[in-house]
């Protein structure tokens, strides 16, 4: 079991209000995934040529005490470059105009307990371990920004609790998946995928589903292709929310075995594993609220 | 008539249920009205009386679940496992429901206005079952006895392995399942078509329906099958 949250707000003013709306919605997910929780959301995309990379320090000695402004300082000096650190606690993002694909090589040469999160211009991700209340408080998810947001509680079942085995999963850039349920092939998937010179973080089911749709995606195929392609090649159970920069896409599994309710209004779309998650919503009572079918696709635009 | 009202955004679900199981059998509260339900999961579960319970929005899952001679309506949509189990009473939806409503129901009548998810009516067993929408994939799955009414159309797999309950279907069917076949409407089964629709308060013509009921080639094991079935 899961729980899955999705917001997007359609009206701008509501962007300051992102994060606030989103936070009871992850909360109310908590019986369906207690062990750990993360989001990704996406804010205005950087210019065109710059990058930001979500780091997670939690798997290194120095934990929350990380030295960021010495990374900041390391980076500058190896790499001739200047990289913008936001951090707090065991989160940072680095912001850079370098190619992100040097400064992540570097960090995992460097630093190799360094999880990076995300890259894009637009995504910011935080996960970690612990409850939804927990994990939503050590990042201050209340205080987000932005156009769109995916939201995960976890109750590990396919590997085990750790901070990066935790949704979203990313690839790629500006991507993100999050999943409640079960694959049954995701081996297969990865034994496909890594000829194709595609690496694995972690021995979870999602990361094979998120890295084959944005393989499809890279491979240039638009979202609605690459998801049929995810409906013929993925087998099992899913309830999939997945993020671009101007997207929010759902799908079901043929079965519809893991649950999904969706409400809209002039002001928002928000989606969650079970109402509970949506009651709070504003003007909810009167919302479009429906089921969204097996094996249909579900897009959103920002 | 005495009615008492029930508040979840003040008052946990519990002291809900606790009264319906205790309190309400005393037979001197007709009416129960339940606020913000906020998707809340076993909103009026084991009901062992004739209350009424009106539901005021969304429930989560198995509302009314084990239903015995109770009345719950829903102003909303409800979860997996509406009146799962019912054993007599009625439960009525007035939005759509999800996965699994009226899941083994042994009597009683479910009504669900909008549409419902996959495997409505699965393992039925002999409650009746009105669905004003569609109908997901797998529903009637195995079904022992009941009826259900679908005024819209069915997913796949419609009545797989079924026994002894018999469907009624206005729209299209998108496949049948195993050992299931449409039949020719009786004088009876126009009967019975009308009198679920009356009690369900949806209007449309009985001679709109199709019959499906079980083909009974799955009922014996077969040793000159050969495993061909």
């Amino acid at each position: 079991m899961c729980g899955i949250v999705g917001l997007l707000v359609k009206s701008p003013p509501l962007r300051e209000r992102l994060g606030e709306l989103m936070v009871p919605m992850l909360i109310g997910m908590t019986e369906r995934g207690p062990d750990s929780a993360g989001l990704a959301v996406f804010t205005s995309p950087l210019p065109v040529s710059e990058r930001k990379i979500s780091v997670y320090s939690g798997l290194t000695e120095a934990g929350a005490d990380f030295n960021w402004q010495g990374l900041g300082h390391d980076l500058k000096s190896h790499l001739g470059t200047t990289v913008t650190v936001n951090a707090r606690g065991n989160h940072a993002i680095l912001t850079t105009s370098l190619d992100p694909e040097v400064i992540k090589r570097w960090i995992k040469e460097h630093h190799s307990k360094l999880h990076l999160l995300s890259t894009g211009r637009s995504i910011d991700l935080y996960k970690d371990i612990g409850t939804p209340a927990e994990v939503a408080a050590r990042y201050d998810f209340a205080s987000l920004k932005g156009s769109h947001l995916v939201g995960h509680t976890r109750m590990a079942t396919e590997s085990a609790v750790t901070p990066d085995r935790a949704h979203p999963f990313t690839a790629g850039e500006d991507f993100c998946l999050v999943h409640n349920g079960s694959l049954s092939n995701p081996h297969g998937i990865r034994r496909m995928l890594e000829p194709h010179g595609i690496t694995f973080e972690t021995d979870n089911d999602t990361e094979a589903a998120c890295r084959f749709l944005e393989w499809r995606l890279r491979e240039g195929d638009d979202l609605e292709v690459a998801l049929q392609k995810g409906f013929e090649a993925l087998d099992g159970f899913y309830t999939f929310l997945m993020g671009t920069p101007d997207k929010l896409a759902l799908i079901r599994d043929p079965f519809a075995c893991k649950p999904a309710v969706v409400a809209e209004t002039d002001d928002y779309v928000a989606i969650a594993s079970e109402f509970r998650s949506l009651a709070h919503l504003p003007d909810i009572k009167n919302a479009r609220v429906f089921e969204p079918a097996p094996e249909e696709m579900y897009v959103w635009n920002a | 008539m005495e009615r008492m009202i029930f508040d979840l955004a003040k008052t946990p679900l519990r002291a809900l249920n606790q009264f319906l199981h205790h309190d309400a059998k005393t037979g001197s509260i007709e009416k129960v009205v339940v606020l913000n339900p906020d998707g809340a999961h076993n909103i009026a579960v084991g009901l062992d009386c004739p209350v009424e319970v009106e539901v005021r929005g969304h429930a989560g899952y198995y509302a009314g679940g084990m239903n015995k001679t109770g009345s719950v309506i829903i102003h909303g949509s409800a979860g997996t496992g509406v009146a799962e189990n019912m054993m007599s009473g009625k439960v009525h939806v007035k939005g759509f429901a999800s996965n699994g409503a009226g899941a083994s129901a042994h009597g009683g009548l479910l009504v669900i206005d909008g549409d419902a998810g996959l495997r409505c009516g699965i393992s039925l067993k002999g409650g009746d079952i009105v669905v004003g929408g569609s109908v997901g994939s797998f529903s009637a799955f195995m079904a022992q006895a009941g009826r259900m009414v679908i005024c819209g159309d069915a997913g796949d797999a419609l009545g797989d392995s079924l026994y002894e309950a018999v469907l009624y279907v206005r729209g299209k069917i998108k496949s049948l399942g195993a050992d299931t076949r449409i039949e020719p409407m009786s004088e009876a089964d126009l009967a019975a078509v009308a009198d679920l629709l009356a009690q369900a308060g949806i209007e449309h013509a009985p001679n709109e329906f199709k019959r499906i009921a079980s083909r009974r080639e799955l009922y014996h094991w077969n040793a000159d099958a050969n495993q061909e079935y």
